[in-house]
Parts: structure tokens; C-alpha cells; sequence
């Protein structure tokens, strides 16, 4: 017996505020204007991708004390852009990551409810935490909660969500003309939430949206952020992009499932994926060593040299060797509002390694730094692409992949009339969108089939 | 004789679920399933623009709507529920070309950073024509709804204890505006720079911390959106009080206030003009707006018959904080031109049925008041800033 053929999910990142996105290409748009937002999307909809994708930051990143100024800088309001989207696309998803820890579950949930009516049901939340005072000094609270808590805080908030979502049925608008009956119920939306970062009751005044809930993304990598997502997720962004590590991955998340009473299908596994795309596989090669030197400059080199070395490395050349000082391992770091920086768990190891690497390979910094940065997920001509994303989705690496592209706003553009068809053609991917909600894009059910938690009482 | 003729009218619509009137969605046409559509706030938005008006403004809250003032109520017979303002206006952006959009945001219980770089964004979307009308909420429910403040019950609204929260609230409103105009202008309009030699997206030194410290908050910036279209999207407030006349001759670019005649519209744009002074902004354009509830048909008895038929619908007299109006749209025309001799630029209508009213703004009001001469043939400027006849304000950060 033969597996039957998974059909495979695809997505778009707007291109972020990393070194992945090339500014410096004559073809590179604004990354601020809606129109490069409204080519973006729907580009993503004519190649009927589930939805388009926004990351968020809500703090400019700093680095010496000053603010980074060599990547991409800037981005519009993730609820307001992706309500805008909704009057440019119909099919398409929209998911916007919203911070659990600088907002408060009554306001985030209008926001969703809202989003989720005016797309007619296309609303998906990603859910971030964070929890340093760097970001905090935007906010009235300030950097209020310890690392530590941060998950528990963004699970409860997600409940809290949940249960306002959850307070209108959605048959409670009766508005009967002739009765003069608008609501069937005097009571609808009433909720009382109380635990131990969230203390509220009241009405919630968003009556039931299309899908019942926003479709809920996890995005955290750790053991904490997996079990958070086999619980309460519809789908991960994950950062995976290798074949071993997606299904080392997708296995160990999938297992986790059962324990919560939740089919392998009810949670999707969706990893970041950027790719070269060439007419042939030796110019995607090409393509691929060129965008990465433009994605790492002598300059930017440097700076994600000091990721790991933290502290000033500006007098060294970027096209020489090494510096041959030990990185500072003090409390305070350098560089601020970056995940990043937290991969280098050991900075005196790593820069030990890399100076053997560079030392062996005769690699200058910025050598280095593009060496040991992330290589595209998927490079190759439109043939390759279709068949190496098909094996890895069939080899379950993944269910599909969150596109990011290098160039804002046409990166998808030759991915969509060129790789696209590929798939449709291998049976793996949708000629035409066969349900109106990003649910039904998503193959996930509608939550009202386990609303059982909030039973009149 | 005057030697200029009076400027023309400014004419806004306010847009509150199926109306003003609490019956207005038992009305024909009124479309009450739809409400939580957005086709519904598309052709809402769309016919204000056929009728060349300056802005629509969106109300919000949060919390349900309540007959009371301070508390909720269980009432099932009126529209309840609605949608978030800020998007319903982003919503419809991309529809429209000329109108200006001013969403109601609520400034007791959000965050100023986020509604910077929302209403910057809705500017974006828009092409500049974004605003915010800008509100306080005392109601101790709709506090309960967030959990992180009390406000104290307010049992009268003429006691001292009342105003004392209320001044508070005001207060904390004005900081909250303040923060979020400061934000707008934390990326000088030239800071991106994209300097391929040097690698440079930005030029830092154009991007400002704004450093805000308030007896209520601080926030340091800079905006992660950079300085939008306008500059200064328009803030607007409504203002029924000393209080409030504070906060619009502080804080806004728009004032909405309720005079029940010409004598009262006079003193009240005194007592704003005064309080400008005070505030050191006398030189800056404001905009002093009547709010009224209109509704409006050919023929007076006609218009007062509806309103009377829907007073019934809703077993009660309707009132409201704002003058009603019930007549014709010639008769309308009249009244607004006699209430700009006292000082008012302009008139921000709350159609007591959106599906009947609005038309009648739009399609009978505007001929009126064009034949009058008193307001626009077609839409001369491309932002809400500029149909409001406000220049693109310099960016206080920037160097002179």
C-alpha cells in the first residue's frame, strides 16, 4: 500500500526587518507603502497560498546603544494592514503575529473578532511572547514580567481570548424587525475570567466572527514553546528548513499531540523557507551566492560579528582575518530587541570554531559571516523546487512552507507563475480554493465542534 | 459690507451602527444583519464620498452600547455589539480615494504606541487621509473589561468627585494624544535613506526617542512606522464641557461641540478660542465643528411623522447630548449657514437612519448647501489635512 499524496500548504512572509531582505536591489519597493502590501498579497492569492503572513517587533532594534540602521527599518500596523488586505484579496489568509505580553486580551480579541468579520473569515493570530524591559519602555507597563512567566502569561492569555471569543454563540442576533427583537439573549458575550495574570468580567461587544476563533499560530522553538503549541496551536511556524531536523521536528511535535486528545492533522508544521529560483539549477546557484554576498555586506559582517563577540568590532576589516580577541561574556549585551543573539549560548566556543573555520578555509569576516549564515532553504530551477518541496512535504519535513522571499514587493512573483503550476501538476497543491475561510484553506475543523468548556452556569 | 465671503462649510458624518435613533434598525433598508459585515461599512463610507464630505468618523467603545451612561444594561431591543473602529476605517481604505476616515479610539484603557502606528498605518493605507477621534471612558464595567485600573462610579454628573475623575481621565487623555502625535514625528520624513555605499537603510539621526514621561505613563520611542502621509494625521475630540474644550484646544485639529443654538455655539468657540491662547497654540489652525442629529426628509411633517413613528418603536422620546434636527434639507442648509456666523467651520451630522439620512445628507443636504455656495463641487486636495484647508505640519524633531 502506498501513502496517499499529501497536499501541500504554502504561504507568504512579507519580507522583515532581517539581513534576509535586500534593500540595496534596484527592484526593491517599499516595505512601508500598502501598495508593495496589496502587490504582496495578491501575488500570494493568485497562486493560492493559504495566506500571507506578518511578523512584528515593537521596538527598533539597537545595537552599541544605537539604533541598527544597516537592515530594513520600520513597519506599518499588522491589524491595520492586514484589514486593508481584506478589501484587495477574497481567499486569501491573513495572519498577523500579535505580542501576548504588551496587550490585553479584551482589546486583542475586537481586534481579531473584527479582522475575522471584515474578511469574511480569513483571520489568523500568531501568538508572541516577550518579556524585556528593552521593548517594555514603549508601553505603560513597562518590561513588567520575568522571562520565566512569559509562557505562562501568553497561555492564559490565549484562554482568556478564547473565552470572549467564546461568549457570543453566534446565535444571538436575531434582528427582528418586526418583533423589535435584536438579541436573543440580554446576556451575550457575559464572561468572568479569573487567574493570576488576568482578573476581568464583563461583556465582550464583538458578537461571534465567521470562524468562531482566529486560527492560532505558535512560533517558539523550545521544549515549553512545543508543548504550548500540541495544546492550544492550529499550526506552527517553525524554523526547520533541513530535511532531518524539519522531521525530527514534525515528529516529536505530532507525538506530542494525542496527550491533549488531538488528531496528527489538527496541528500543521509550517517552517520559514527562503529559496533561489533560476531558469536552470546552475543560475539559481549563481543567484544564490549573489544574494547572499548582498544579504551580508562588509558592514553588516561586522555586525553580526559582534552577535556573538559583543562589543565593538568596527575598527576591523570586514575583508581580513578574524578578530583575535575573546568575546566579551558579560551580562549586558550589545545588541538589543534580537532573538538572535540567544543562539550563542557559548560565545568563547564559537568564536573558537569560527576562527578554526576561517583560518582553514582561508575565509575573511565577512567570508565567514556569509558561510555560516543561513543558506537559502531551496535553490534551483522551477522543476527542482516543485520536486524537492513535494518530497520534503511527503517525507513529512512539513506540511508546507511559510514562503519568505528576499525582495519586497515581487519576490513571489516568478515562484507563483513558475513553480506553482509545477505542483498543481504533481496532484500536491490546489488549482482553485476550494472553501472561503483560511479553516477551510487549513483542512481544520470549526471550534465550535469542541465548545464545551463554557456551559451556561 | 464684508469685504470675504465666509469660508466654506466643512461637513462630516458620523457613523454609529444602523443610526443614532435607537429604533433606526427596525427602519427599511437599515441592513441590521449586516453590521458586522464590511460591505455594509464600504457602502456606508462610499455614499458619504458621493456626497464630497470631508471625513466620516466611526464610533467605538469598549464595552456593549447601554441606555445608561455609566453602566451597562440587558436591553435586547437595540442594536448591540460592534466592531473595532480603527479597522472597519482600514477596511473600507482601499475602496475610497477622497474621504477622510477618523476611527474613534479610546485612550483610558489602550496604549498610545499602539494607536501611533495604527491610525500612521491607516494613513498609509489610505494615502493620507486618516484621523482619530479621540474619547475617555468612565465607565467602571468597561474597566472591568481590562482589569488593570478601577474608575470610580459616578452617581451625578455635577459632583465634585465626578469631576474630579473625569479632569483626570481628560488629563490623561491629552498625554495620550500628545504621545501619539510625538510618535508620528519620530521618524523625520527623509530617514529613509537607503544608502547602498554605506550600507545604511536609515539615516539614525533622523530617527527621535520621544522620551515622554507623564504623571500616567512614559514611553520612549521612536515609532516603529515611519512619519505618515500627513505628517500629523487629524485629531478630532468631542467636547460637551470645560474639561473637554481643554483637551480640543490642546490637543486637537478638530473639536466637536453640541451649542442648542447660535448664542451658545458663539460662547462655547469663545471659551475654545480662550483656552487655545492659554495653551500657547492661538496661531494654529482649529477647527470648531457642530455636532447634530438630523433627520431629514422633502417635507418637515414628513420627517417629524418618522421620527415620531420610530419614537414609538422605541417607547421613548429619543434625546441626545447633541441638538436634533428634524426637517427638510433646505431648512437644514439654512440653520448651518446661521450657526457659521457664530463661529463654526464646519458641522459633524449624526444621521438619526444611517440607510435614509445619509442619502438625504448627501443627496439633498449638498445641493443645498452648494447652491448656497457654501461647500465644495468636487474634492480639491488629495488628504484629509488638506480638504480641512490644513497645511503638512514641519516635524518638531526635525532640525529648522
Amino acid at each position: 500500500m502506498t501513502k496517499p499524496l499529501k497536499q501541500i500548504h504554502l504561504a507568504a512572509h512579507f519580507p522583515g526587518v532581517n539581513n534576509t531582505t535586500v534593500w540595496s536591489d534596484p527592484r526593491a519597493g517599499s516595505h512601508i507603502e500598502f501598495s508593495s502590501f496589496a502587490h504582496f498579497a495578491r501575488t500570494a492569492e493568485r497562486a493560492k497560498f493559504d495566506f500571507l503572513f506578518l511578523a512584528e517587533g515593537l521596538r527598533l532594534r539597537e545595537q552599541g546603544g544605537q539604533i541598527y540602521d544597516l537592515d530594513v527599518v520600520g513597519r506599518p500596523d499588522t491589524f491595520t494592514v492586514l484589514a486593508a488586505l481584506a478589501a484587495v484579496t477574497e481567499h486569501l489568509g491573513l495572519t498577523g503575529t500579535i505580542n501576548s505580553t504588551f496587550n490585553e486580551p479584551y482589546e486583542v480579541a475586537r481586534q481579531f473578532a473584527s479582522l475575522d468579520h471584515l474578511s469574511g473569515g480569513r483571520a489568523a493570530w500568531n501568538v508572541v511572547t516577550s518579556w524585556d524591559a528593552f521593548t517594555g519602555e514603549n508601553f505603560r507597563r513597562g518590561g513588567f514580567l520575568p522571562q520565566q512567566e512569559r509562557y505562562s502569561r501568553a497561555k492564559e492569555f490565549l484562554a482568556t481570548a478564547h473565552e470572549l471569543f467564546d461568549s457570543w454563540r453566534g446565535d444571538e442576533i436575531l434582528a427582528d424587525q418586526e418583533t423589535g427583537r435584536f438579541l436573543s439573549d440580554a446576556k451575550a458575550g457575559a464572561f468572568v475570567h479569573s487567574g493570576r495574570h488576568f482578573d476581568i468580567h464583563g461583556r465582550f461587544n464583538v458578537p461571534r466572527s465567521p470562524q468562531g476563533r482566529p486560527v492560532i499560530f505558535q512560533a517558539g522553538d523550545s521544549d515549553e514553546g512545543r508543548e504550548f503549541a500540541a495544546a492550544e496551536a492550529d499550526a506552527i511556524f517553525s524554523r526547520h528548513g533541513t530535511l532531518e531536523a524539519g522531521r525530527a521536528f514534525y515528529s516529536d511535535v505530532k507525538s506530542r499531540l494525542a496527550k491533549y486528545g488531538r488528531g496528527r492533522d489538527q496541528l500543521l508544521i509550517l517552517p520559514a523557507a527562503t529559496f533561489a529560483l533560476a531558469d536552470t539549477d546552475a543560475e539559481a546557484e549563481e543567484l544564490a551566492r549573489e544574494v547572499r554576498r548582498q544579504q551580508v555586506s562588509g558592514a553588516t559582517a561586522l555586525r553580526h560579528l559582534e552577535f556573538v563577540w559583543n562589543r565593538d568590532l568596527s575598527a576591523y576589516d570586514p575583508d581580513g582575518p578574524l578578530p583575535d580577541i575573546d568575546p566579551d561574556i558579560g551580562e549586558d549585551h550589545i545588541s538589543q530587541g534580537r532573538a538572535q543573539v540567544r543562539m550563542y549560548r557559548d560565545p568563547l566556543a564559537t568564536a573558537r570554531e569560527w576562527r578554526e573555520l576561517a583560518e582553514a578555509n582561508r575565509w575573511s569576516i565577512r567570508d565567514l559571516v556569509i558561510h555560516t549564515g543561513n543558506r537559502q532553504n531551496f535553490v534551483g530551477s522551477p522543476a527542482t523546487l516543485a520536486r524537492t518541496i513535494d518530497a520534503f512535504v511527503q517525507a513529512d519535513a512539513s506540511d508546507g512552507f511559510i514562503l519568505v522571499p528576499h525582495l519586497t514587493p515581487t519576490g513571489l512573483d516568478e515562484f507563483a507563475d513558475k513553480v506553482v503550476p509545477l505542483l498543481q501538476e504533481r496532484g500536491v497543491y490546489r488549482t482553485e480554493y476550494e472553501g472561503t475561510t483560511l479553516r477551510d484553506h487549513l483542512g481544520l475543523a470549526h471550534p465550535d465542534g469542541r465548545r464545551t468548556e463554557r456551559a451556561a452556569s | 459690507m464684508s469685504s470675504t465671503p465666509p469660508a466654506p462649510l466643512h461637513l462630516a458624518v458620523a457613523l454609529d451602527g444602523t443610526g443614532w435613533h435607537p429604533a433606526s434598525w427596525r427602519e427599511p433598508g437599515a441592513r441590521p444583519r449586516e453590521l458586522f459585515t464590511a460591505a455594509y461599512w464600504a457602502d456606508l463610507v462610499t455614499e458619504a464620498e458621493r456626497g464630497l464630505l470631508d471625513f466620516v468618523t466611526v464610533e467605538d467603545g469598549l464595552g456593549p452600547q447601554s441606555s445608561h451612561a455609566f453602566e451597562p444594561d440587558e436591553r435586547t431591543d437595540q442594536v448591540r455589539g460592534r466592531l473595532d473602529a480603527v479597522l472597519v476605517a482600514a477596511r473600507v481604505a482601499p475602496l475610497t480615494r477622497h474621504i477622510g476616515l477618523v476611527p474613534t479610539v479610546v485612550a483610558t484603557h489602550t496604549e498610545p504606541f499602539h494607536i501611533s502606528k495604527a491610525i500612521a498605518t491607516l494613513d498609509y493605507v489610505s494615502n493620507g487621509r486618516a484621523g482619530l477621534r479621540v474619547q475617555i471612558t468612565a465607565r467602571p464595567n468597561e474597566a472591568a473589561h481590562f482589569g488593570r485600573r478601577t474608575v470610580p462610579r459616578i452617581e451625578a454628573y455635577d459632583s465634585p468627585d465626578a469631576l474630579a475623575t473625569v479632569t483626570d481621565l481628560f488629563d490623561e487623555a491629552a498625554d495620550h494624544v500628545e504621545v501619539v502625535r510625538r510618535l508620528w514625528d519620530s521618524w523625520e520624513d527623509d530617514a529613509e535613506i537607503r544608502d547602498v555605499a554605506t550600507g545604511r537603510f536609515i539615516d539614525r539621526d533622523k530617527l527621535h526617542y520621544i522620551d515622554f514621561e507623564g504623571r500616567h505613563f512614559s514611553v520612549r520611542g521612536p515609532s516603529i512606522t515611519p512619519r505618515p502621509p500627513q505628517g500629523q494625521p487629524i485629531v478630532s475630540a468631542l467636547a460637551h464641557d470645560t474639561v473637554p474644550y481643554r483637551l480640543v484646544a490642546r490637543a486637537a485639529d478638530v473639536g466637536c461641540i453640541t451649542p442648542r443654538d447660535a448664542d451658545e455655539a458663539r460662547d462655547t468657540v469663545a471659551r475654545i478660542r480662550a483656552e487655545q491662547d492659554a495653551a500657547g497654540r492661538a496661531s494654529e489652525p482649529l477647527h470648531v465643528f457642530g455636532d447634530l442629529v438630523v433627520f431629514l426628509d422633502d417635507d418637515a411633517a414628513t420627517a417629524r411623522a418618522r421620527r415620531e413613528r420610530l419614537d414609538a418603536l422605541a417607547g421613548e422620546p429619543f434625546t441626545s447630548d447633541a441638538p436634533v434636527f428634524t426637517g427638510t434639507p433646505a431648512q437644514l442648509a439654512d440653520l448651518l449657514l446661521e450657526l457659521r456666523a457664530s463661529g463654526l467651520t464646519g458641522f459633524r451630522l449624526r444621521p438619526g437612519v444611517a440607510a435614509h439620512d445619509l442619502p438625504a445628507i448627501t443627496r439633498g443636504l449638498v445641493p443645498e448647501v452648494q447652491r448656497r455656495g457654501a461647500f465644495r463641487r468636487a474634492y480639491e486636495a488629495g488628504t484629509l489635512r488638506g480638504l480641512l484647508g490644513l497645511p503638512r505640519p514641519a516635524n518638531r524633531y526635525a532640525a529648522a
